[in-house]
């Protein structure tokens, strides 16, 4: 690294105007600041729902109410299966930084399986509410819950489809720097789902079985 | 959802011969017109081939300025569909007096009064914004491109398929008949069964993404990618509205996209967001489209008053007044956008003591705006000032706009808004602060940013006259509305029974007819600029004595905007390089690393047609497969690692050579 | 051609006005709205201060400094004046602090909800006078009102008596209308399954146009209505003439009212239901459908339980765009909830009396 040559136009003031020996530009310097700014928008569309959740999440429509159809157990088995993905991949990432690839694949896999079993439970509550006659048609809470809930649920869906990406990309390449940094936004994506689910879960869950 | 088991039902969703306007004569020439002239477009682009010359330079372009320029040329091709719908309502309205209908029955005016909102602010007067924004601020800030190229590309061709998913309902099925906003229940299913409101949707949500995109994209460029030495209070005031106009975007445009999202689910799904019963809520639409809808109209205006601080301090040679009061005022506006909402719908029942407190917020609003105006007033003062086009833009919206500020204040008064809303007056006020302050603010920016774009000036006789049309017209146009207002007509009327009132609608379509005068003097300005465009041509690079980073390269810049990333000393940065004696380095260019055009935006965007097109006929297999094919292609997109290359010195140091050359007059 | 509309344009337009425009807003006939003048009066007036001084600046400082002009003083580099900087910022603040108080105070004052405390400028209101009740619907595409005080109901004709207070209660049958009454006050929304409410007052006899304020379909345009401010005594004869019309308004006459329709002439209806207006606002018109306060209920005390899946129907529909060309002609489907039957009411809360309902709940029409 040699710091940069400043080219003076007028001698006698010795100002430089332009950088006459540029470093090597990076690709993507701006990528993190960049994703983290997408995930604050995101972040708002989360608000969004919650909000709508808030609005809506007692009108039953003289329907079944979220005492009536959630299974606490389940969800708190949901629940662990997220949070545990999320230290899985802080595994992945630590293996990362050790620039072992073998590791850091496992990780992955280890926490896109339990992304898969989150997703899992998380349709078959869905499947199971709906044969109940209990679906987002019913009423307003119904509508809201399964909106704020599914739309988190595809938010993981999609973070699964990039998982694999991911290690496809991380077995073919190794960890190279554009791999890494891509391995990054995505910690940053499915920690950021994490702490949407606590929301979920306190706001939507416990304080719906609690009423 | 349908599970209907007849095969054509599956193929073609809900579309049938009926869905094509046949019966609608306005809406059939309109198509021979299109597709007609559209053919021979095609035809001149194939006779003079021309289309590898586009896919290569244009459109897989990932270069900030053509993305830029792309915009604007969407921006006024659509703008010419935008008028003629308001050609068409003005029409109407001067026409349909005393029995007479008019020649526009219900169901295509109220189409048409839709698509005039929905296409004047999303496809007019966004990608002008966004299209200045993207051409102007790598250049401002020293950059070569923004952050992020290929996202630029991808936002900028899903800008462009919302417009293609707008014209297509044109000619196939209907728009929505709502109203610019589609408040629910008459936007739910139960009061348009239509695909009208699920073309509004679709179109909306394709080129929301583009535009949250490009948000995020230019926030990142502004932050991390300003030349060394421009601190935040150096950074040229454009660039200070283009910044808190990006931040606005992606702090508002995913309200929009999660409120549309739950219309489509009650429309498709049959859930109970905004529904009469169930529990449904649809005032719950009404605040969350204005949470985003008031920032939208900051969205608009910053840049705008951007543009006039820059042709300001630049026509009357002098630095602008209150530099650091004009930064803090544009935050301050910034900020209080998002506390202001309700003043929309003080009519809906709101306790006094909201109503107040929102109807209050918003005149604050006035006071920093009150303060911007003023400074342009006070660089006026002690200035040279020169009465280019884009310096009396400037004037003409300095006098126009502070009209539109002060109905807006009266909007603001609560017991007022009983009267004046949805009235014609409101009408005329967002005419008087749209036109008087975005519409002058993009031509003004247009006419002074096009020789750095094009290399050679507008012709500026007919860029006058366009502006003369433009302001005379306006006022023509909208005093009628305003006197309309105050007789308490309403917005969005089809045909009237008072007689007395006809005369104001007659002048206000004439105005109408001076404003397309003024569009058409823009347009043949464009034509004539180009014929001539040898003597307009600058060699300077700096036609107008300019001030900031983007008048100090070549016009139009090189791909790579400057040889050497510049060093910053001054927020009027060129000229304090001017006024320091600098001169251009002439040797010792190093390579230029810039990244590679590419194709996947406009297919990402073409197949989002597609599947927009599937989910509004109910077209299920077509949507899917364009789906899981845009799926399938972002990820392709992430396996090429070679998006960028090197300009090898060799080449930088010929274009800089023949640019010395060209200045010297050789 | 274009030249000579030119030249005659100017002279129409102050034709126009000489003749004596009806600007309705800044000329209104009731109390309320001629406050709500005098606000707008007032906050312009207070702008202008600010207003005018800044466009003759702005011409004057053009027209002082423009380029040929080399007399005028250049200073490229002035850009900072601190005492400059406090007028352009408290100029603005001082109007908008005048204009904020006049706004608290005036919105409070005329505050749609809140009972009127006097006819006019000079009368205040006696604690003995009972206001006009008027229970207003917007329908697809027209106007009812009744008048529960008196029995009648109209549609798209309301009348009032001069200087006596009104107070409206507003609901919508679908969608979101405006109820606006340029001379008589401001404007308050309509909407489906909620009440909004209205004060005002109409102090000089006449005929004013009333009008639905927010787009609400094909038939908008034509949802207009004309309000009759007349004396006591005409005002009376005008009741007992509905009166006299014998035709009555039920559950059964509503729902048929509510189809989609424009252009409705007036009608007037010398009986009301005594609870239509209640079952309008609760939407639950139609027999078998629980109203909105049962809901309330049942879902403040957390829902009906899984019970609660097994009470709803769908019902088809006419849309008033279907049938049009290129229009889906299917009519959209409407879900709602079944009222719960009690021994009391048999079938269910809103009991109505002749219609026919579901066999059993869940069963689709």
């Amino acid at each position: 690294m040699s710091a940069p040559t400043l080219h003076a136009a007028t001698p006698a003031e010795e100002v430089a105007f332009y950088v006459a020996e540029e470093e090597h530009a990076h690709s993507g310097a701006s990528t993190m600041l960049g994703f983290w700014i997408y995930l604050m928008s995101d972040c708002l569309i989360f608000a969004v729902l919650f909000a709508t959740y808030g609005v809506l999440g007692r009108s039953y429509a003289a329907g079944p109410s979220g005492a009536d159809l959630f299974d606490l157990p389940l969800v708190a088995l949901n629940t662990a299966m997220l949070l545990f993905s999320s230290i899985t991949y802080g595994f992945a990432m630590l293996e990362m930084e050790r620039n072992r690839k073998g590791m850091t694949l496992l990780w992955l896999a280890i926490t896109g399986l339990f992304g898969a079993a989150f997703i899992f439970f998380e349709l078959y509550e869905f499947a199971h509410l709906i044969a109940e006659g209990a679906g987002p048609q019913r009423s307003a809470f119904l509508s809201s819950f399964f909106t704020l809930v599914g739309t988190h649920g595809l938010h993981v869906t999609c973070g699964l489809i990039w998982l694999v990406t991911l290690m496809v990309q991380v077995a073919q390449r190794g960890l190279i720097e554009d791999n890494k940094r891509r391995l990054m936004c995505l910690s940053l994506f499915w920690h950021f789902l994490d702490v949407i689910w606590i929301g979920v879960f306190s706001f939507v869950y416990l304080m719906g079985v609690l009423q | 959802m349908s599970s209907n088991p007849d095969f054509w039902s599956f193929v073609f969703g809900r579309l049938s011969w009926e869905s094509f306007p046949l019966h609608e004569p306005i809406l059939v020439v309109t198509f021979l017109a299109v597709a007609l002239g559209g053919a021979a477009m095609l035809g001149a682009l194939t006779y003079f081939r021309a289309w590898g010359y586009l896919w290569r330079e244009w459109l897989t372009s990932v270069d900030h300025k053509r993305i830029g320029i792309m915009y604007i040329v969407l921006a006024l091709i659509m703008l010419l569909r935008g008028f003629a719908d308001a050609l068409m309502m003005r029409a109407q309205q001067a026409i349909a007096f005393g029995g007479s209908e008019g020649y526009l029955p219900p169901h295509h005016y109220d189409q048409i009064f839709t698509a005039h909102g929905v296409i004047m602010i999303f496809f007019v007067a966004m990608p002008l914004v966004t299209g200045l924004m993207n051409f102007v601020v790598p250049l401002q800030i020293g950059a070569r491109d923004v952050a992020f190229p290929f996202l630029n590309n991808f936002s900028f061709w899903m800008t462009v398929s919302g417009a293609v998913i707008v014209m297509m309902s044109l000619f196939v099925g209907e728009f929505a008949q709502t109203g610019w906003l589609a408040y629910p229940p008459l936007s739910g299913l139960e009061g348009s069964p239509g695909v009208g409101v699920d073309y509004y949707i679709w179109a909306l949500q394709v080129a929301g993404i583009g535009t949250l995109l490009s948000g995020v994209n230019l926030i990142a460029t502004i932050v991390k990618m300003r030349a060394p030495g421009m601190t935040m209070m150096k950074l040229p005031v454009f660039t200070w509205t283009a910044l808190c106009t990006n931040v606005l975007i992606v702090a508002s445009f995913p309200v929009l996209t999660a409120v549309l999202v739950l219309l489509s689910l009650d429309r498709y799904v049959g859930t109970n967001f905004f529904t009469n019963d169930l529990g449904g809520n649809p005032m719950m639409y009404v605040n969350l489209i204005w949470i985003w809808g008031h920032p939208e109209v900051y969205i608009l205006i910053l840049p705008a008053f951007g543009v006039f601080s820059e042709v300001t301090s630049t026509f009357c040679s002098k630095r602008l007044f209150g530099y650091t009061s004009m930064v803090y005022a544009t935050v301050v506006i910034t900020i209080l956008s998002y506390l202001v909402w309700l003043h929309h719908f003080f009519t809906m029942g709101s306790g006094a003591s909201v109503n107040s407190f929102f109807g209050i917020t918003t005149m604050i609003i006035s006071i920093p705006t009150g303060a911007k105006i003023f400074n342009w007033l006070f660089t006026m003062f002690r200035g040279r000032i020169r009465f280019e086009v884009p310096m009396m833009y400037t004037v003409g919206f300095m006098v126009t706009f502070v009209i539109g500020g002060m109905t807006g204040v009266m909007l603001a008064v609560p017991p007022a808004d009983f009267q004046l809303h949805n009235s014609l007056f409101l009408i005329a006020h967002f005419h008087n602060v749209i036109i008087g302050g975005v519409v002058f603010g993009m031509f003004a920016g247009i006419a002074y940013w096009f020789p750095k774009a094009f290399g050679f000036k507008l012709d500026p006789f007919w860029g006058k006259m366009s502006f003369w049309f433009w302001l005379i017209g306006f006022w023509v146009a909208f005093m009628p509305i305003y006197v309309l207002g105050l007789m308490g007509v309403t917005r969005r009327l089809n045909h009237f029974d008072d007689p007395s009132l006809q005369i104001w609608f007659v002048v206000a379509a004439f105005g109408a007819v001076l404003i397309a005068c003024g569009i058409a003097s823009f347009l043949i300005q464009l034509v004539v600029s180009f014929m001539k465009r040898e003597q307009l041509r600058d060699l300077t690079g700096d036609p107008w004595g300019g001030r900031t980073l983007e008048w100090s390269t070549s016009s139009p810049p090189p791909v790579y905007n400057f040889a050497f990333t510049p060093i910053i000393h001054d927020h009027d940065a060129w000229w304090d390089m001017k006024q320091r004696g600098y001169t251009r380095p002439l040797h010792g260019f190093r390579p230029i690393h810039m990244p590679k055009n590419t194709g996947t935006g406009i297919i990402l965007a073409g197949l989002s047609i597609a599947f927009a097109f599937g989910m509004i006929w109910y077209m299920w297999w077509l949507a899917a497969l364009s789906f899981v094919a845009m799926v399938v292609i972002s990820i392709g997109h992430t396996f090429n690692y070679h998006r960028d290359f090197h300009i090898p010195s060799e080449v930088v140091d010929r274009t800089e050579r023949t640019r010395t050359a060209l200045m010297a007059g050789e | 051609m274009s030249r000579k509309i030119l030249r005659i344009l100017p002279l129409m337009a102050l034709a126009a006005i000489l003749s004596g425009c009806k600007m309705t807003i800044l000329n209104p006939s009731g109390d309320i709205a001629a406050q709500q003048r005098d606000l707008i009066v007032y906050s312009t007036v207070l702008m202008l201060l600010i207003i005018v001084p800044v466009i003759l600046l702005t011409l004057f400082f053009a027209w002082r400094y423009r380029a040929s002009n080399t007399k005028a003083k250049y200073d490229p580099e002035w850009n900072h004046s601190t005492g400059l900087e406090v007028v352009i910022w408290s100029a603005p603040l001082a109007i908008i602090v005048a204009l904020g108080a006049l706004t608290w105070v005036s919105t409070h004052l005329l505050d749609p909800y809140r009972p009127l405390s006097r006819i006019d400028a000079s009368t205040p209101l006696r604690d003995e006078v009972r206001p006009l009740e008027v229970d207003v619907v917007s329908l697809d595409w027209k106007w009812l009102f009744i008048y529960p005080e008196q029995g009648i109901a109209t549609v798209n004709e309301l009348a009032a008596p001069v200087d006596a207070p009104i107070n409206f209660r507003l609901t919508s049958s679908t969608m979101m209308n405006s109820f606006s009454i340029p001379a008589l006050a401001g404007m308050v929304y309509t909407m489906p399954g909620m009440v909004t409410k209205l004060h005002a007052v109409i102090n000089e006899p006449g005929v004013y146009q009333g009008l639905s304020a927010n787009y609400s379909g094909h038939g908008f345009s034509d949802m207009h209505f004309k309000f009759h401010g007349l004396s006591q005594t005409d005002f009376n004869a005008w009741v007992a003439e509905a009166k006299a019309s014998g035709e009555r308004l039920g559950r059964q006459e509503y729902l048929a009212m509510a189809q989609p329709s424009t252009r409705e002439p007036v009608r007037r209806f010398g009986s009301v239901d005594p609870e239509l207006y209640g079952a309008i606002v609760e939407r639950c018109v139609e027999p078998g459908k629980m109203c909105m306060s049962e809901m309330a209920r049942i879902d403040a005390q957390g829902g009906a339980g899984m019970a609660g899946t097994l009470n709803v129907v769908t019902k088809r529909v006419q849309h008033a765009a279907a049938g049009r060309p290129g229009e889906d002609a299917r009519g959209a489907e409407r879900r709602y909830v079944l009222s719960f039957c009690t021994i009391d009411q048999p079938y269910g809360a809103t009991g109505s009396d002749a219609a026919p309902r579901p066999a059993s709940p869940g069963t689709t029409e």
